[in-house]
């Protein structure tokens, strides 16, 4: 899976939205997130570990905790956004092919 | 055909290009008149056209509208033709109309397009060009409008295949 295919599939999440959220606002450890979404410390873990394949977050290390913040490099949300813009854009477009299909032998009639 | 690309020239424009294997003439057919329109235009499914009204001449209006048919909601859009050569190049204002949807899509868009045609098939660009960054990040970041969206919930069903496909996380 690509990446953009990654950051899709993480950001269809709305647990991990609420987290890239979150941590807009500065890093955050994971027992803040704990508090934060009232999940259980596994389940945040687990989100983290799909949102930092996606390459949407980063962690540290700072004694015994691992804070987590924004990549905004990675976050590429534009590209998620493009992409679904385009397909609806792309959705239309293919029904203007059929449409232009049925059209244009009667042109062509016309035109003889 | 390739699919539409969709480009950002600048902070406050999108492009789109797609090729069609058709004449310009019948592309610029299938872009100005209602019947037409209404048969394509039509965004994700479960939308209809039901309202397209077309003045096309330099100073002319249109008003588009949608309407989902499954919850009975509508928006449209409407502005003015600012210039116009017939199977070559239309621009126009475009402005949004809310309807029932909640939503806001900034001051407006000049919307340029142009219709280039080689060896009978037409490459049709469209470049949008909001009043901000932030109204052109807004439109982009809901599709054609809000109301016109994918849920999340189907955006959660669209990529399920993929995430199953991934190892879960420990």
């Amino acid at each position: 899976m690509s990446r953009l295919d990654q950051s899709f599939a993480a950001l269809a999440d709305p647990t991990r939205r609420g987290i890239l959220a979150y941590l807009a606002q500065g890093e955050a450890t994971v027992s803040d997130l704990v508090d934060q979404f009232d999940l259980t410390q596994p389940t945040i873990s687990s989100h983290l570990k799909t949102l930092e394949a996606a390459g949407l977050i980063s962690r540290s290390r700072k004694a015994q905790t691992r804070p987590c913040k924004l990549e905004p490099e990675g976050l590429k949300a534009v590209d998620v956004w493009l992409e679904r813009f385009r397909s609806i854009w792309e959705g239309n477009y293919v029904r203007l092919d059929t449409l232009l299909d049925t059209l244009e032998p009667a042109g062509k009639e016309k035109k003889l | 055909m390739k699919p539409a690309e969709v480009s950002l020239p600048s902070d406050t424009e999108v492009r789109v290009v797609r090729k069609f294997d058709a004449p310009a003439s019948l592309v610029w057919r299938a872009y100005t008149e209602p019947a037409l329109m209404q048969q394509w235009l039509l965004g994700p499914p479960g939308w209809t056209m039901p309202v397209c009204e077309m003045d096309v001449r330099v100073g002319g209006k249109f008003r588009w509208r949608w309407r989902n048919d499954e919850d009975g909601s509508e928006f449209g859009f409407y502005g003015e033709f600012k210039e116009l050569t017939p199977h070559t190049r239309i621009v126009h204002t475009e402005f949004f109309d809310p309807g029932d949807i909640d939503s806001d899509m900034g001051e407006g868009t000049v919307i340029t397009v142009t219709f280039d045609e080689t060896d009978g098939a037409t490459t049709m660009t469209s470049l949008m060009k909001y009043a901000s960054k932030q109204d052109r990040d807004a439109a982009l970041s809901t599709g054609m409008t809000d109301g016109m969206e994918m849920s999340y919930e189907q955006l959660d069903t669209l990529v399920a295949s993929e995430s199953s496909n991934r190892a879960l996380p420990s």
